[in-house]
C-alpha cells in the first residue's frame, strides 16, 4: 500500500509539473525559444500575488483572477519586444542568452526588493485538508486540485489549438512561418498570443507552487529542470504528452523516494534519459518536423 | 581529401585572380606577441602578489571551460548546458587520486583523460539528441552526476571532501605551482583549439557549421567529429576542474557540479563573440573585470550581469569580438580562410 501511495503522489506531483511544463511546451514547440527564465516567471506570479492580492479583497485561492490577467498581458508585449527582436536575428542562441539574461536579472531583483527569506501564498485551513481512504493514503486537498486543474487547462489549450482559428494559425506559424505569412498570417501577432497564454499557464503554475510549498527568488531554476525534463519525456508539440511526461515524472520520483528519500531527483533523471535512450524524441513526439 | 589539402596553402582560383588564404601576414607577429605574452604571464608571481596570482588561476579556469564550451558550441553546433558534469568529475577524480596517495598537481592530467573516457558513453546517449533536447539531456547528466556522486560516502557524501597530501607545500611555494599549473592549462587548451580548427578537422566543423546537410552530401564524417569536440571539450573541462579541487584544497559536489557554471560559459562565450578563439579570452576579461568593480554591490552587479547578457545578444549578435573581427577583416588566430581580391598590378598573373 506504501508503493501505491507513492504512485499516487507521483501523480499529484506530477499535475504540478506539467502545469509548469506546458508555457515551457508551448514556447518551445511554436517560437523555438528554449525559456531559461521560466522558472523565475513563476516565481514573480507568487510574489505578484502576495503584494497585490490582499489589496483587492479577494481570498488569495482566487488570486489567479489578478495574476493571470497581468501574466497574460505581460507575456504578449514580452514576445512582440524583447523575443522578437532576438528571434529576428535568426540565431536560437541569442535568445537562449536573452532568456538568461532574464533569469539572472530577475532572480536578483527579486533578492533586492524580497530578500532570500522563503514566502508562500497563504490559502488558510485548506492547505492542511486532505482525503485519507485509509492510514496509509492521503491526498492532500490543494494537491488534487492543482493535478485537476493541470488537467483543464492542457485540456482547453488542446481544444484551443485544434479546433479555434488561433489555434490553427498558432499551430501554421509553428509548421512553417514562411507559408503562413504568404496566406496572410502576421506571425510576430501569433507569437504573442501564444506567449501570452504560455505566460498565464506559468502565472498558474507560479501560484500552485506558492500554495503547495514556499517560494523564493532562487526557487525557479530547480522547476525549471523539472520542467524541461516532462516537456523531453512527453514530445514536443503534444501537449497531452506534455502531461504523460509530468505524471511519469512524478512517478519516477516518488518512487525513487519510497526507496530512499535522497533518491528522489536521480530516479527522475534516470527514467527522463532512459526515455532519451529510447525514443530520443519523447514517449508521444508529433511527427517529425519537415 | 585532395581538396583538403590544396586549400591548407594559399590557392589562386583559376581565372579570376582572386586567391583563398588564410593567415594574414601581420597574424605571424601577433601569434608572436601571444608567445611572449604567454612568457610575461610565466613571470607573474615574482611581480604580483598571491591574490592576485589566485584572481588569475579562476580567469584561467575560466577562460579554458569557455573555450571548451566555444568549440562544442560555436564549432560543433553542440549547445551544452552541462559542462559542469566534466568540471565536477575533474575534482572529485583528483579527490579519488589523492587520498590513495597520489599528488594532487601530476594528477591533473590524468582527472582531465578520466573526464574523457566517461565522456564517450555520455556522447552516446546524449547524441541521440538534437538542438534544445541536447542541451537539455547534457543538464540532466550533470544533474544525475552530482547526485551520484553525492550518495558516495567515502568522498565525503553531500558535505564534500578536502583534497589531501597539499599540506607539505609551503604557501607561497603552493601559489605558485597552483598558478603555473592554471597557466600551463590554459595555454595547452588554446593551443590545442587553434591547431585543431587549424587541421583537418577544423576544416570539416567549419562545414558542418555553415551547412550541415551540404557537409553531409560531401562526405564528412559529421557525428564523428562531434564526437571527438565532446571528448575533448570533456577532456578541458575536467582539467579546469581538476585545477578548482587543488587550487582550493576542497571539493564540494553543488559547486563544482553547479549550473552556474554553464551560466558563466555562455555569458563569457556569447559576450566575446561564439565561434572565435578571441572571443571567450574578451569575455572573460569583461566578466572579471564587472566582477572586480561590481561585486561589491551584491544583486546590483548579476542584474547588471543580466542586462549586459540582454544588450549584446540583441545588439551585437555576434559578440563584441566577431563585430570588431567582422568590420576589421583581422584576427589573433588565423584559421578561417579568406578570399582576397586580385590588386591591380597582379592582376592576370596567378600565383
Amino acid at each position: 500500500m506504501t508503493w501505491f501511495n507513492a504512485i499516487l503522489q507521483g501523480i499529484l506531483l506530477g499535475g504540478f509539473y506539467a502545469l509548469f511544463a506546458c508555457g515551457l511546451s508551448l514556447l518551445f514547440g511554436v517560437m523555438g525559444i528554449i525559456n531559461l527564465a521560466h522558472g523565475d516567471f513563476a516565481v514573480i506570479a507568487g510574489y505578484v500575488a502576495v503584494v497585490l492580492v490582499p489589496s483587492t479583497h479577494l481570498p488569495m485561492v482566487l488570486g489567479f483572477l489578478v495574476v493571470v490577467p497581468i501574466f497574460a498581458l505581460g507575456g504578449y508585449i514580452l514576445q512582440r519586444t524583447l523575443f522578437q527582436s532576438a528571434l529576428n536575428r535568426g540565431d536560437p542562441l541569442t535568445i537562449l542568452l536573452v532568456t538568461f539574461g532574464l533569469s539572472i536579472i530577475t532572480e536578483n531583483s527579486l533578492l533586492q526588493a524580497f530578500s532570500a527569506n522563503g514566502q508562500s501564498i497563504n490559502i488558510g485551513s485548506l492547505i492542511a485538508d486532505s482525503i485519507n481512504p485509509n492510514n496509509v493514503i492521503s491526498i492532500s486537498d490543494i494537491s488534487l486540485v492543482v493535478l485537476i486543474v493541470a488537467v483543464v487547462v492542457l485540456g482547453t489549450l488542446q481544444l484551443v489549438l485544434s479546433r479555434t482559428s488561433i489555434g490553427r494559425m498558432i499551430r501554421a506559424v509553428a509548421d512553417d512561418r514562411e507559408a503562413a505569412e504568404l496566406v496572410g498570417i502576421n506571425h510576430r501577432h501569433v507569437f504573442g498570443i501564444a506567449a501570452a497564454i504560455a505566460l498565464a499557464t506559468v502565472a498558474l503554475a507560479g501560484l500552485a507552487s506558492g500554495m503547495i510549498t514556499e517560494f523564493a527568488p532562487s526557487t525557479g531554476t530547480s522547476n525549471l529542470l523539472f520542467a524541461f525534463e516532462a516537456v523531453v519525456i512527453g514530445g514536443i508539440g503534444s501537449l497531452w504528452g506534455t502531461l504523460v511526461g509530468g505524471i511519469v515524472l512524478g512517478v519516477a520520483q516518488q518512487i525513487g523516494a519510497q526507496i530512499n528519500p535522497a533518491y528522489q531527483i536521480l530516479a527522475g533523471h534516470v527514467v527522463f534519459l532512459a526515455v532519451l535512450a529510447v525514443r530520443s524524441r519523447g514517449l508521444f513526439a508529433v511527427r517529425e518536423a519537415a | 581529401m585532395s581538396a583538403a589539402g590544396e586549400l591548407l596553402a594559399p590557392s589562386a582560383i583559376d581565372g579570376t585572380g582572386f586567391t583563398v588564404r588564410r593567415a594574414a601576414r601581420s597574424s605571424g607577429w601577433l601569434l608572436g606577441f601571444a608567445a611572449a605574452l604567454v612568457v610575461l604571464l610565466a613571470f607573474m608571481p615574482a611581480l604580483v602578489s598571491h591574490g592576485d596570482t589566485s584572481l588569475l588561476v579562476n580567469v584561467f579556469v575560466l577562460l579554458t571551460i569557455s573555450t571548451m564550451w566555444n568549440l562544442l558550441a560555436g564549432y560543433a553546433g553542440l549547445v551544452s548546458i552541462g559542462q559542469q558534469a566534466f568540471i565536477g568529475l575533474g575534482a572529485y577524480s583528483v579527490v579519488v587520486a589523492a587520498i590513495n596517495g597520489m599528488e594532487p598537481f601530476t594528477v591533473i592530467p590524468v582527472a582531465a583523460v578520466v573526464c574523457g573516457v566517461i565522456s564517450i558513453p555520455v556522447a552516446a546517449l546524449v547524441f541521440r539528441t538534437r538542438g534544445g533536447y541536447f542541451a537539455i539531456a547534457t543538464w540532466v547528466v550533470a544533474s544525475a552526476a552530482q547526485l551520484v556522486i553525492s550518495s558516495i560516502t567515502s568522498i565525503g557524501g553531500g558535505t564534500g571532501h578536502p583534497v589531501p597530501g597539499l599540506s607539505s607545500l609551503a604557501p607561497g611555494e603552493f601559489a605558485n605551482i597552483s598558478y603555473w599549473s592554471a597557466l600551463a592549462v590554459v595555454v595547452v587548451a588554446l593551443a590545442a583549439t587553434y591547431l585543431l580548427l587549424r587541421s583537418r578537422l577544423g576544416l570539416v566543423l567549419a562545414a558542418v557549421r555553415d551547412n550541415e546537410d551540404a557537409a553531409r552530401a560531401a562526405g564528412t564524417r559529421v557525428t564523428l567529429a562531434r564526437g571527438v569536440v565532446f571528448v575533448l571539450a570533456a577532456i578541458g573541462c575536467g582539467a579546469a576542474g581538476a585545477l578548482l579541487a587543488v587550487t582550493q584544497l576542497q571539493v564540494e559536489p553543488v559547486a563544482a557540479f553547479s549550473v552556474q557554471w554553464s551560466a558563466e560559459i555562455i555569458f563569457v562565450t556569447l559576450i566575446g563573440g561564439m565561434g572565435t578563439i578571441e572571443g571567450p579570452i574578451l569575455g572573460t576579461v569583461i566578466y572579471f573585470v564587472l566582477q572586480q568593480n561590481l561585486a561589491q554591490h551584491g544583486a546590483w552587479y548579476l542584474i547588471i550581469v543580466g542586462t549586459v547578457a540582454v544588450a549584446v545578444a540583441i545588439w551585437f549578435p555576434r559578440g563584441l569580438w566577431g563585430t570588431v573581427t567582422r568590420r576589421l577583416r583581422f584576427e589573433f588566430f588565423p584559421v578561417r580562410y579568406q578570399v582576397v581580391g586580385p590588386r591591380p598590378q597582379d592582376s592576370g598573373s596567378p600565383t
